[in-house]
């Protein structure tokens, strides 16, 4: 099973952009990571790839150490406390990791060196690839193009759902990884035609020095930055780092604290607290709430959540429903019925929500955007493509109501 | 961490969902009957067997001491008049051996080299041939640095870290977190000898069998929270583990009361002693015991009144886990000296 959509060609959208974004973004199936990362790197990559190649069984090709000298992606952390007998306390999400020297904190990532707390993923991708702005799903930012999409290993929270826990579970040493720098995304996303940077696939929070540094040096190339997040962050991180980004799609993963407790195993607090904090900062935001059956889908928690987002994001930000498909330790769920996801939108919308999606049901009415003064569609959607745009500058051509969200680059 | 999946899936995708892992499936998980909890004896012994004379006039273990007081422990640990004895009780030949080391304090606090040296003396002895024996950790640099000889080929007992060899597609889950175990343990393994060092933990209060098994897994960070409670007991039901785990022989040669798991020399004593049991639980709660007696001799708080007492011990012998005893009067604890 894959999230992965393909688009159809679409006619009414045979300007320049869009064939091109059809070749580089529908390319990819391949087997394996590896060529995966190679292929997302390929233009012009410089670097050889990892070295982590395994045997099968469970002898060493060679009797020596690997060389996995990890120097070049081990940097000092930047969101951290020393305390006394060389342990240090992070303060880069709520965890609050107290670390002992030689030890790593919950994400896996960052480790405490004689007193000093290093990241040991910037610059260290383990996943690349083009992907439609609408994968992320960010549908009111710069639609229709393409993201160039980068992730390193790990993450800090542990959702029983999670789709890429291969790579967000795993410590930066169990997988292949190339180096690639800031600068170097950045003028990979150019050459690629990308007018945005996402960080994505497995949690940006906890390769924030890496996310700032590229931020930076796309935006000194002319490309954006965009978070797809789960928002457990601190409020100091989450100003001075994702305030170097353009845009920021949170995962609010329930609403209710005991979720987060046991299927995330993180808190809903801090989250929404990032949100009102993106929300003050002038951010674009979108929200995804993944729907997973008998856990999160009740009536009450669509409404709370529908009343807490208007309140306090806002009736203008959109808000996704998506549909879950069992992976990683919830295998035992059904996917979502699309009924169910149906049911939460009529909640939403009922609520007073502008722009409430369906998402992961290709096809699906609720995938496309409605002016919510005369409800013309407005951008019609399949799938990850667009197959009709008629928003004109950033209005509802038919009534002139302004549609908010980054529709062009 | 979310659904927003990358394109290309993971090679044994399809393999993985047809062995389908769901949250508490482990407690329906029946264990052979070698293994389970009714193996264990009603009191479960406990054997710290010292020799004041270790490093003889130095500060390096001897290796002829070490063999002696080797042999003591599991004399006295199995009741047998021989060491080959003992051995031949929980190891048979034709079975691949795996030593499970904790390498992480380097040189000054890691499981001694000549210790485990010794134990695969004896293992030969007892009919292990020296290509099935396997000294392993998580990482084989770690293994280096703590003093082992890298080896993986020949007739010659194998050393080298789960990095060399990487860990199993399959999710193994126990309780509330799924983990990718070693495939030293996986697939080289059909017996289990842990071989920790008596530590401090700054997270789980102390740390010895049970917590040594964290080495076995890709992800233990995310079995660290809550002083390590339930997630310690937890992987030690993975049936991967507890189906070939025989003993531990815990190396409390040089030990270390506060600060740990690092090696700090401030905090680090020789205690120049084995402690071994076949009740991980028992061997852990009287370790934690020496460290506690330790740190009063050092005018230190109490682990618990640090916030640190190991709680995962209660969790590890509660019936959810059966993995031992924590209660005294369940052990019988067997304190032996060498003249
Ligand atoms: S970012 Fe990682 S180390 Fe820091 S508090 Fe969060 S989980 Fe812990």
């Amino acid at each position: 099973m894959s999230l992965e959509q393909t688009g159809h060609e679409n006619p009414a959208l045979a300007g320049a952009d869009f064939p091109e974004r059809a070749r580089l973004a529908g390319a990819p199936v391949l087997p394996d990571r590896r060529s995966f990362l190679r292929c997302a790197l390929c233009v012009g990559a410089a670097g050889t790839l990892g070295t982590l190649e395994q045997p099968l069984d469970a002898t060493p090709a060679a009797p020596t150490a690997q060389n996995r000298d990890d120097s070049h992606f081990t940097v000092e952390a930047r969101f951290y406390e020393k305390l006394p007998n060389r342990r240090i306390r992070c303060k880069l999400c709520p965890r609050e990791c107290t670390v002992g020297d030689r030890e790593r904190g919950y994400c896996g990532v960052r480790e405490n060196r004689g007193g000093t707390y290093y990241t040991l993923v910037h610059s260290r991708v383990c996943a690349a690839h083009i992907d439609p702005i609408e994968k992320k799903p960010f549908f009111h930012y710069l639609p229709g193009t393409l993201a160039f999409s980068v992730a390193t290993a790990g993450c800090n929270v542990n959702c029983k759902f999670c789709q890429n826990w291969d790579i967000s579970q795993a410590r930066p040493e169990q997988l292949p990884a190339e180096y690639v720098a800031p600068q170097r995304v950045a003028e990979l996303a150019k050459q690629n035609r990308c007018p945005s940077i996402a960080y994505t696939y497995s949690e940006p929070v906890i390769f924030i020095e890496y996310l700032m540094d590229t931020a930076d040096a796309g935006h000194a190339a002319g490309i954006r930055s965009v978070v797809v997040s789960n928002g457990y962050i601190q409020d100091k991180a989450l100003r001075e780092a994702y305030g170097r980004t353009d845009a920021v799609k949170i995962d609010l993963k329930s609403f209710s604290e005991s979720y987060y407790r046991q299927v995330v195993s993180g808190e809903l607090k801090p989250v929404l607290d990032s949100i009102v904090t993106l929300r003050r900062m002038g951010k674009w935001l979108e929200i995804v709430y993944l729907v997973v059956p008998t856990l999160n889908d009740g009536d009450a928690e669509f409404r709370d959540l529908a009343r807490w987002v208007k309140t306090n994001a806002g009736a203008d930000v959109p808000l996704h429903f998506t549909r879950f498909h069992p992976e990683y330790l919830l295998k035992n769920l059904p996917i979502t019925p699309v009924p169910t996801l149906e049911r939460a939108k009529q909640i939403a919308d009922a609520e007073g929500l502008h722009y409430v999606y369906i998402g992961n049901v290709p096809g699906h009415p609720a995938e496309n955007t409605l002016c919510p003064k005369c409800g013309h569609m407005l951008v019609q959607r399949m799938g990850l493509e667009i197959t009709q745009m008629l928003i004109d500058k950033g209005e509802c051509p038919f009534c002139h109501q302004p549609i908010p969200g980054i529709w062009h680059a | 961490m979310r659904q927003e999946t990358i394109t290309a899936r993971r090679k044994f995708l399809k393999n993985f969902l047809a062995n389908a892992v769901v949250v508490g499936a482990g407690d329906q998980l029946s264990l052979p009957v070698a293994a389970s909890a009714n193996s264990h004896p009603a009191r479960s012994r406990v054997v710290i067997a010292r020799d004041p004379q270790l490093r003889g006039s130095g500060s390096s273990v001897d290796s002829q001491h070490m063999l002696k007081l080797l042999d003591r422990t599991m004399q006295s640990l199995f009741e047998a008049d021989r060491a080959d004895e003992a051995w031949k009780k929980i190891v048979h030949p034709g079975q691949c051996v795996g030593l499970k080391v904790n390498s992480l304090g380097g040189r000054g606090l890691s499981s001694n080299p000549v210790l485990v040296g010794a134990i695969c003396e004896r293992l030969q002895q007892a009919g292990i041939r020296a290509a099935d024996i396997v000294v392993w950790d998580r990482d084989t640099r770690e293994l280096e640095r703590a003093g082992f000889r890298i080896s993986a080929s020949g007739n010659q007992v194998q050393c080298f870290g789960t990095d060399r060899v990487g860990y199993e597609d399959d999710l193994a889950a126990w309780g509330s977190v799924g983990s990718r175990l070693s495939k030293i343990l996986t697939r080289r393994c059909d017996v289990l000898i842990g071989v920790p060092v008596l530590k401090d933990h700054d997270g789980a209060g102390v740390t010895m069998a049970l917590k040594n098994m964290y080495g076995a897994i890709h992800n233990p960070n995310k079995y660290h929270p809550n002083g390590c409670d339930p997630y310690i007991a937890d992987v030690n039901m993975l049936p991967e583990i507890r189906t070939r785990m025989r003993l531990t022989i815990c190396d409390a040669t040089t030990a270390c009361y506060e600060g740990g798991p690092a090696y700090k020399p401030q905090y680090s004593w020789h205690e120049n002693a084995l402690i071994a049991s076949q009740d991980p639980v028992a061997l852990d709660t009287t370790g934690w015991q020496i460290i506690e007696r330790k740190r009063a001799q050092q005018g230190l708080k109490t682990l618990e009144a640090d916030g640190r007492a190991p709680r995962y011990l209660s969790t590890a012998a509660d019936p959810r886990h059966r993995l031992g005893t924590n209660d005294p009067q369940r052990m019988e604890k067997v304190e032996t000296a060498l003249a």
